[in-house]
């Protein structure tokens, strides 16, 4: 490979910081004591005010079936009933969070749990904390408080998620299906590529179906100087050809 | 290694792995062939690293993050049996917290002994004081409640065991209501918890201080004193803990004020968990012990002295020692 060439290039093209960009998405890091970092995504305020009105329909219902059994009862249904509303309103949060890994139906709905800042799962002490201080969350009317602080943190918790430490996220459960290459012949890049660049060639190629020819030749164009030939479809092509190269060959004995 | 190479040699194995995960999300119970978990999940650690380190797809790495997300969140998921940790807390932990946080838990007493002794006192020397933060039908309704002339106290004149179970449910859903309401409204500042102990200490100065006054004494004082005990001690213990919020907000010290907040809560929120427990006890006093009428209120005085001398005791004796209950 002529290294004038791409040693040349590199200068045109001013090469990105080998140091990764701070992410421009809302996600949250957390370092396992695995040595990885997990990715997570806390979740805004529309999914999780929807979670929380079918939590709250779900009650609401259930507790006016649950009078309408009781009245039956006399006054020994009637204290029931009233243990049962105060088991209900304080303690339904709680119990479903801890005992269903995070979710109560409404946020299994959603697809939301609820997680300790480290990604752990959420405890009795910190749930319990959490649903409690929902008490001043909404006040003084309707989550003006939670509502504004949500907004207002990063990573969209309420007071009572600030407090216990917790997050509400996404759950993640997508089953890997890795998108096909579209046909090229394998090539080696014409120069040294950093890791996020060989990400950014790779994703490229996976990416091809959602994107439209005019916006992948338009895409292809930029590296275009790094080939002989200045034709958008066959830098497209050759690119292809480098992934294909990156990923290697499917039957193969390991280099 | 490359990517397809290293997608074809593991493939079965996060695929078993996704597997494990499903049964262990479903399950609560621990399953002898989940004994593998462990080096499995830490194998799909590597695999991330690895993924990440040679720069492969993006699909692969989101793919290797969820299942080390899923993962981590069994791995560390919480076994521990609530019935030890409950034991471990009441035997241990509770006594030993009040003590160790006993300046809030002394501020909240002032502040709700001293308003309820001090309304107390001038009702009693003032009797029409008790209509200035009293309804007069509130105040008809509660001289009614504790006429010497029923039969049997409380809430309602004549009452059975299913009335007695009614007002179980009622105590509970009304004082843990309360309670948890002072110590949630800790978080303004708190200003709420504040309010909550100066309101209910005045509310009860006022009762205690105007049935007194009318002669009343005998039904209100025996009435009162047995779950009094737990009843009171517990809403104070509330405000402290929503005390201590307010004040690691107004004063973090080193701390950034949300770090502040997060450390003070998670301590005040062991004391609420007391808290719930004592008041489950006095809901059960109240409701089946305070408003008997078979036992003559002398034996009620003595009962609910020896109730506020094991409280005292609890909380000043017990947990003391260096090892931990088994």
């Amino acid at each position: 490979m002529p290294c004038n060439r791409g040693c040349g290039l590199s200068q045109t093209f001013a090469p990105p910081a080998a140091a990764a960009q701070p992410a421009l998405d809302s996600c949250y890091q957390v370092e396992t004591p695995e040595g990885i970092d997990l990715q997570l995504r806390p979740a805004g305020i529309v999914p999780r005010a929807l979670a929380y009105t079918i939590d709250l329909l779900i009650r609401v219902l259930t507790l006016l079936l649950l009078f309408t059994l009781l009245a039956f009862l006399g006054r020994f249904g009637t204290g029931l009933g009233l243990i049962l509303t105060f088991l209900i309103t304080w303690w339904y949060m709680v119990l479903f969070e801890v005992l269903n890994q995070g979710r109560t139906p409404g946020k299994y709905w959603m697809g939301l749990s609820v997680v300790h800042d480290d990604g752990t799962p959420v405890g009795w002490s910190a749930s319990l904390l959490r649903n409690l201080l929902r008490f001043v969350d909404i006040l003084p009317f309707g989550y003006t408080l939670g509502l504004l602080s949500c907004l207002n943190h990063p990573a969209f918790k309420r007071l009572g998620d600030i407090a216990a430490g917790t997050l509400v996220v996404y759950r993640e459960t997508t089953l890997f299906s890795r998108p096909p290459l579209p046909e090229a012949i394998p090539q080696r890049p014409p120069l040294p590529l950093h890791l996020d660049e060989q990400r950014a060639l790779i994703a490229f190629a996976e990416r091809h179906e959602q994107l439209s020819t005019a916006r992948r030749q338009e895409l292809a164009t930029i590296v275009s100087p790094l080939f002989d030939d200045a034709d958008p479809a066959a830098s497209e092509q050759a690119l292809y050809g480098i992934a294909h190269g990156l990923l290697g060959p499917a039957l193969d004995t390991p280099s | 290694m490359k990517q397809t190479q290293f997608e074809q040699r593991y493939q079965a194995h996060w695929h078993a792995f996704a597997l494990q995960l499903e049964s262990l999300e479903k399950s609560q119970a621990c399953d002898p062939a989940h004994r593998s978990f462990a080096s499995a999940y830490r194998q799909i650690c590597q695999h991330l690293a690895l993924a990440q380190a040679r720069g492969y797809s993006s699909h692969l790495i989101d793919h290797l993050q969820r299942l080390a997300l899923r993962g981590h969140r069994q791995f560390y998921r919480h076994r521990s049996s609530l019935p030890g940790q409950l034991a471990g807390f009441l035997l241990q932990g509770f006594p030993r917290l009040v003590r160790q946080q006993w300046r809030s838990v002394l501020l909240a007493s002032l502040l709700f002994y001293g308003s309820l002794l001090l309304m107390g006192g001038l009702v009693y020397s003032h009797p029409e004081l008790v209509y200035s933060i009293m309804e007069p039908s509130q105040v008809s309704d509660m001289e009614q409640m504790y006429d010497p002339a029923a039969r049997r106290i409380g809430k309602l004149a004549e009452r059975d065991s299913n009335d007695d179970w009614m007002m179980f449910g009622h105590y509970i859903m009304n004082n843990i209501g309360i309670a948890f309401q002072t110590f949630a409204s800790g978080l303004l500042f708190g200003l709420g918890s504040l309010f909550f102990l100066l309101f209910n200490g005045l509310m009860i100065g006022a009762v205690a201080g105007h049935l007194t006054r009318i002669g009343y004494h005998d039904t209100f004082w025996s009435f009162v004193i047995g779950h009094g005990a737990f009843e009171l001690t517990a809403i104070t213990l509330a405000g402290a803990a929503g005390l201590q919020l307010g004040w690691a907000l107004i004063a973090p010290g080193r701390h950034a004020r949300s770090e502040a907040l997060r450390l003070a809560a998670a301590q005040a929120v062991k004391l609420v968990a007391g808290v719930i427990i004592m008041l489950l006890i006095a809901a059960f006093v109240e409701a089946y012990w305070s408003s008997m009428t078979l036992a003559s209120s002398s034996l009620k005085y003595w009962v609910g002295a020896a109730l506020w001398l094991l409280v005292a005791i609890y909380f000043l004796a017990v947990g003391r020692g260096t090892h931990a209950p088994d």
